[in-house]
This record gives structure tokens, sequence and C-alpha cells, in this order.
């Protein structure tokens, strides 16, 4: 066998199993189809500034020392001391919905006190939901899958306040629509409001150049342009890999974060689709992911008046996270500000908007020739729209821009024109004081861009409704990790390929090889 | 290795594991998960760094062996032969 191991993607968790893989002398290589790391938290350049493509906020933190967390868990597995992440916690983030707002930060503390203080009828049901999700042990990878809405509805009596909880821990994690399977929501509760958001000063630059460096210290191998056609096996047990260019890798274990369908389409090809021969989990009629998304990112000359680092926002007091049935859904989404993590050097500032978005929709459009940059509306510096003081969050602005008709947006960059200026106008100066006068720069992506980096089918940025818990594939010597382990998000994704690596390849050698 | 070295082999196994904890003070009668953060993952990996460093095999039924400090140099003693001697 040329390798013990081959790792199919550099993101996150391909790159946390290659260290794991690494340090204890495997000979293993991380196999990525892009030229650069990263996957769906990578980074770029984009007109002389440094962009970060999906960075908003680390989730899970906790300071140096606390016991038994996700984070430190993570660091004690890398070998990492917390101050090499260089993680600053956030100032504070809002549940903003045209009836109601909540606060929240790094003390859980202040969110008990926010629903105290927003629904004091429900405060007896937040505190006895959050000991079921305290009691609840999430890393149990054969508990059953229930529906989170009905353990949730069993504490919460008001719809607003179910959904308002609901709202941040979708956005940041869920491939399902409406709904999230129970474990995925004692994750996420406990990895934002209970544990919390930093960022490193330098981004999400800085988390992957302590991976790969440590991976390339530790003699791991990776090569980038080395996208996998086909996962090769025998009598049901993986054998190795044909790359793109046609070149055979041999290996004992396969590792794959490219997703659940897509994974089985490199072993069984295109059919492999709806024919789940990888076994173990109950069917689901399409098994890939629905939620995909679109981002704007605003480069600003000056920030907006606001302290607050993360919002997640609806214009209709019931959330809707599904879907949409036009090209993206402008009435729901998160607005990051990163300046607003408490960083101590400045950094440009930025607006970021993400909203859930259809795929097949964006796929649709034609490209048009030409550049699909989005431009900033003349109309925006000249007609002083000037910073306007925070609505005080009851009333959407009656001058709503129209939906456009999509119908009509013959191309790919009129949509992405189109959308830009309705995400900006949607949150504006309802969640947000307007900023549009300080635009100076702005990228946009699609899901159309996130399928083509990252290969994940239906641009579902979360994955699969489907998850193999156990990362098992019905494969001997092929495990999933990553997303559609069902461990997702920067640390998720990360503990996810820690984990899987440890179970799958080095248990297995503690426990049969002899000793040297 | 007399006891004391392989009592330092330990602590320096955890240090590198564990890089945020103080192991300058571990107290060798008392459980090792007692007075730091260490899971299972972190057992598994001191038993992969005994292996590694030490070519010394700790079956799973030997875990709780490793419990404490003392408890790990009564059952490594003998067991441990360094690098550098076995060159
Ligand atoms: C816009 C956006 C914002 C986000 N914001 C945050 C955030 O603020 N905080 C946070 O914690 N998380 C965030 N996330 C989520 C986080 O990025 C992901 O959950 C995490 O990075 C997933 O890591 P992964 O290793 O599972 O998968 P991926 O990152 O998708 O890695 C898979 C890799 O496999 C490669 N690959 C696929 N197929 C092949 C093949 N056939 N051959 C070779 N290589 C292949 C892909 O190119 C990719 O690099 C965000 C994601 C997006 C898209």
């Amino acid at each position: 066998m040329e390798y013990d191991a081959v790792i199919i993607g550099a993101g996150m968790s391909g790159l946390a199993a290659g260290i794991r893989l690494a340090m204890f002398d495997k000979r293993v290589v991380v196999l990525e189809r892009h030229y650069v790391w990263g996957g769906l938290n990578s980074f770029y350049q984009f007109k002389g500034r440094q962009l970060d493509v999906g960075l908003h906020a680390m989730t899970n933190y906790v300071p140096r020392g606390a016991k038994g967390k996700p984070l430190t868990r993570l660091l004690k597995q890398l070998r990492l001391r917390h101050e090499q992440l260089d993680l600053h916690e956030q100032s504070f983030s809002l549940i903003s919905f045209p009836s109601a707002k909540l606060r929240f930060d790094n003390d859980f503390e202040n969110l008990r006190g926010e629903v105290r203080r927003a629904f004091p009828r429900e405060i007896d049901g937040f505190d006895a939901l959050t000991r079921e999700i305290v009691a609840f042990n999430e890393l149990d990878l054969d508990a059953p899958q229930i529906s989170a809405r009905e353990v949730v509805r069993r504490h919460i009596r008001e719809s607003l306040l179910e959904d308002m909880l609901f709202c941040p821990l979708m956005f940041y994690g869920s491939a399902r629509e409406h709904d999230m399977d129970w474990d995925q929501f004692v994750v996420m509760f406990k990895s934002i409001y209970m544990e919390g958001f930093a960022r490193p000063q330098a981004g999400v630059r800085h988390v992957l150049s302590l991976l790969t460096n440590r991976y390339r210290e530790l003699g791991g191998e990776l090569r980038l342009r080395a996208g996998v056609k086909r996962i090769l096996t025998r009598e049901n047990e993986a054998v190795g890999v044909e790359l793109q260019s046609g070149e055979i890798i041999e290996a004992d274990h396969v590792l794959s974060s490219a997703g659940l369908v897509e994974t089985n389409k490199l072993v069984n090809g295109e059919r492999g689709i709806g024919v789940p021969s990888m076994s173990g989990h109950r069917p689901e009629a399409d098994a890939t992911g629905k939620l995909s998304f679109t981002e704007t990112i605003s480069v600003l000359d000056a920030p907006p008046k606001t302290d607050a680092t993360i919002i997640f926002f609806s214009n209709r007091d019931r959330f809707e996270y599904r879907c949409p049935d036009k090209l993206c859904d402008v009435d729901s989404g998160v607005i990051c500000m990163p300046q607003n993590f408490k960083l101590p050097k400045p950094i440009d500032p930025l607006v970021r908007i993400t909203n859930i978005a259809n795929y097949a929709k964006w796929t649709a459009l034609e490209r048009g020739d030409g550049s699909s940059e989005v431009l900033i509306p003349s109309e925006w510096k000249v007609s002083g729209i000037r910073s306007q003081v925070s609505g005080n969050g009851k009333a959407i602005p009656e001058t709503r821009y129209p939906i456009p008709d999509t119908s009509k947006t013959d191309t790919y960059t009129q949509a992405k024109q189109n959308f830009y200026e309705h995400s900006v106008a949607a949150v504006t100066p309802a969640h947000l004081p307007d900023f549009r006068s300080n635009v100076q720069l702005v990228d946009m992506f699609t899901p159309r861009t996130i399928t083509h980096f990252t290969g994940h089918e239906g641009g579902a940025v979360y994955g699969s409704p489907r998850k193999s818990r156990t990362g098992e594939t019905g494969i001997k010597g092929l495990t999933i990790m990553g997303t559609d382990q069902g461990f997702l998000g920067i640390i998720g994704a990360a503990l996810s390929g820690i984990s899987m690596a440890n179970r799958w390849v080095l248990k297995e050698s503690t426990a049969s090889e002899p000793i040297a | 290795m007399n006891d004391a070295e392989i009592k330092q082999a330990i602590i320096d196994i955890i240090s590198d594991i564990a890089p945020d904890e103080d192991t300058s003070n571990l107290k060798p009668d008392v459980r090792l998960r007692e007075q730091m953060d260490l899971d299972s993952m972190d057992f598994l990996d001191i038993v992969m760094e005994l292996r590694k460093r030490y070519g010394v095999n700790v079956p799973d039924t030997d875990y709780m062996q490793l419990a404490t400090l003392d408890s790990c140099v009564n059952y490594l003693r003998g067991k441990l032969v360094s690098k550098t001697a076995k060159v």
C-alpha cells in the first residue's frame, strides 16, 4: 500500500484529520481539487483586499482552561495552545424580529435575562429547556433522531420566542428545512448561546495557516489541484482513489469530506444518487441538501453606527427557514460586522449579509458575457441616503423596494446586482443604520459559486439532511467526515475530522498492530 | 529508566498533549483526570505517544493502570526503554 490514508478535501475536517494521522506517523495525503485549501471556509483576494469566503465567527468560544468543551478538546487533539488561535470575543449579537429583539453575548446569563425581559411568561420554560439541553449527550452518535421543534414546544409556548431561538441556530448549521434534528439543535445551542462567538484578528487565514503549518511540520502531504474522480473499491472495501488526471493512489483508508451524496457518486458513479448503497441510515427521498445561500460583502469607508457583531434577522415574526421560491429570500438573514469583535487592531469595516437562496434558480440563469461584478448603484452615492438613525425595530420601512420579478432578470450578473440592492434595502434601517452611502466595494457569491469551488451539490453549505453520524458508509475503509458526519462550522468540522481519524484509523491500529 | 525518569516521561507527554495545562505541580497519587481536563481521547493519545516514543503497547484493558502518576510508574516500570538507549 502506498498510503495508510487518503483524505479527500483540504477543508477544516480534512486538515484536522490529516494532522492527527501525521502526528502518529501514518503515511497520509490530503487531496484537494481546488488550488487553495480551506473548502467552505477559505480566503481570496479581491481588488487588493484580503477577504474571507465564509467566516462570520468561530462558534464554541470558551476561555482558556474551560473544561470538557469542544474548543479545548480541539486544541488538545491538535496540540495547540489557546492563545495560538488569537481569538477575540464578540461585543454582542442580536436576534431581530419585527415584534421583538433579543441580545446575546458570550455570557449565557445575559440571554436568559433578555428572555425574561421580553417573554416574562416563558422564563420557566426556557430554564427547563436549558436543563434538558445541558443534560443531553450530543456526542452519543447512536442517539435516535427526533424533531427539535417538538422538544422545544414542550417548554416554550410562544411561537415568536421559539422562532427567535431557532433562527441563529438554523442559519449557522441546519441542513434541514424548518426543523432541526434535536442532537444538532443541542450542538448549536451550546456552541452559540452557551459558549459563544470569537474571531482571530486575521480571520480564517490565521486558522488555516495554523492547521496547514502543523500538518506539514508533522510530515503530512498536501496536494492541490488534485481532484478525486473515483474511489476505488474491491469487494466492498476501499483500496484507494483515482484522480482526475488518471493517477491512481492506493491506500488502506479513504476519509472523505466531499459530502455524503458526493462521496456516494465517487464510489458508484452518477447512478449513485438515489440508490444509496451506503447503508445504515433511513433513506430520504432526496438526500441533497436544499439550503443554499448568497452572501454579499460590502466594504465600507466608515462603519455603520452599531456595536453589534452579528444580527440574525427576520422581517416576519414567523421565521421561514426553507428554500425560497424566488432566487433569494431577502426578508431573513444574517448580518455580520467583523470590525465589531473586540479586536486589538482595527480592520476594514465590512457588512456581510447572508440570505437563503434557491440553487436551481441561480444555476438556471444565463451566464451572460463579461464580468459578473456587482456595481455600487450611483444613486447611493449622490442621493444623500446619509446614515439614518436606526429604527426601533418595530416596523419595516414603508418605502420597501419592490421585490424584483425574477423571470425578467435575464442574466446571472443582473440577478446578482438586483439581489444585492434588495438585500441591503431589506435590512436598513430596521436592523441596521443605513450604510449605503459608505460602500466602497462589493463582492457577492451565490449557490453557483459554492458548488463551483467546493463541489457541494445543490450549493448545500450544510450538506445533506441525512447524516452519517458514525462516519460509516457500508464500505469498509471508507469514512465520511465533516459536514455530512453531522458536525459543522469551523470547530465542528475540525472535531469531526479528528474523531473520525481517531475512531477509524488510529484506534484500529492501536488495537490490532503488534508492537514494532 | 528509573521511576523518576518514567514519571517525567509521562509528564512530558501530558504537557505535549495539553499545552494549556500546568503540569508542574501534579500530585502523584491523585487521579490525573481530577487534576486536569483529560478525557478518553486524551488517554488514547497518552497510549499512542508511549508506543511512538518508547515502543510500549498498552492494551485497552490496561488503560485503568494509567489513572495516577504513581500507577503509571508502577505499570510501566521495566517496560520503558528510552529511544536514545535503544539506538
Ligand atoms: C458563506 C459561509 C459562511 C460560513 N460562515 C461560518 C462561520 O462564520 N463560522 C463557522 O464556524 N462556519 C462557517 N461556515 C461553515 C463552515 O465553513 C463549514 O461548516 C466547514 O468549513 C465545513 O468543513 P468541511 O471540512 O466539512 O467541508 P468543506 O470545507 O466543504 O471541505 C471539503 C473540501 O473537499 C474538496 N473536495 C470536494 N470534492 C472533492 C474531490 N472529488 N476531490 C478532491 N477534493 C474535493 C472541496 O474542494 C473542499 O475543499 C460558513 C460557510 C459558508 C459557505
